[in-house]
């Protein structure tokens, strides 16, 4: 996990100009680092690129929606980190 | 074109969805408004219509894609690179290349050529969303098929 925190924390500091050390695991990428839906788009892009994986987006936002998930379970790194590394274990091989 | 409706292509030539590929025509008009203002004198077809037009031909292609359940709509620009003028009556023929389809968005690279070259490029972003309503839909299926794409009848129910 720690491997993918740090691309992804690399990830977003490139991609919304936001200072690397700002970056935590626990931080939530809305409220803590600020970042916008179409940042956001691009950030999904690059990880989606980076791991080569397809990230869910709209499933997780319906989830939400529906009470079956909150947004803590995705909008904060680590957690948005573990399910990355599920959409990799998941992938064929 | 018919530029006083935003339309910036005339027909789809080809399309290949497995490779992710889509080729267009679109034809400058020979008189325009845009052209009296765009300049007098000298008119040309301006660069922001030039990145519309790859815009719309990447966009069907992503409409494809998305089986007609999503609606693909502009929202980002990068490295967008005009390199000729574009005068009126002039042909274009234009391409667009899936570079990422992903969950709620789509990103696609565009290309416009005529008789004297490459006249533009540009990578063009979408966020996709679902039609807000059946008549928007509507219109957008009958629009792809005045562009001479065919619209599988699976695609033609109406969106869940």
């Amino acid at each position: 996990m720690q491997e993918t925190f740090t691309a992804v924390a690399d990830i977003i500091a490139e991609t919304c100009n936001i200072d690397r050390t700002t970056i935590r695991p626990e931080s939530h990428t809305i409220n803590d680092l600020g970042i916008d839906s179409l940042d956001f788009l691009d950030v999904t892009f690059a990880i989606d690129k980076r791991f080569g994986i397809k990230m869910p987006i709209e499933r997780w936002m319906q989830e939400i929606n529906d009470g079956k998930g909150s947004v803590d379970d995705y909008f904060i790194l680590q957690n948005l980190c573990t399910k990355i590394d599920e959409l990799m274990a998941a992938k064929p091989a | 074109m018919r530029l006083e409706y935003f339309q910036l292509v005339d027909r789809v030539e080809e399309i290949d969805p497995v490779a992710g590929v889509i080729r267009t025509t679109a034809q400058v008009p020979d008189k325009s408004t845009i052209f009296e203002g765009h300049f007098e004198g000298f008119p040309i077809l301006p660069g922001v219509l030039l990145v519309e037009c790859m815009a719309q031909t990447a966009g069907h292609l992503v409409l494809v894609l998305e089986k007609f359940v999503r609606m693909p709509f502009l929202t980002q620009i990068e490295r967008a690179k005009l390199r000729r003028f574009v005068e009126p009556g002039q042909r274009l023929s234009v391409t667009g290349r899936l570079v990422h389809l992903g969950s709620g968005y789509a990103v696609a690279s565009g290309k416009i050529e005529s008789d004297a070259g490459l006249v533009a490029e540009a990578e063009v972003r979408f966020r996709t969303l679902p039609f807000p309503n059946d008549a928007m839909r509507q219109i957008m299926l009958k629009e792809v098929r005045r562009l001479g794409l065919e619209v599988p009848p699976a695609d033609e129910s109406p969106a869940p």
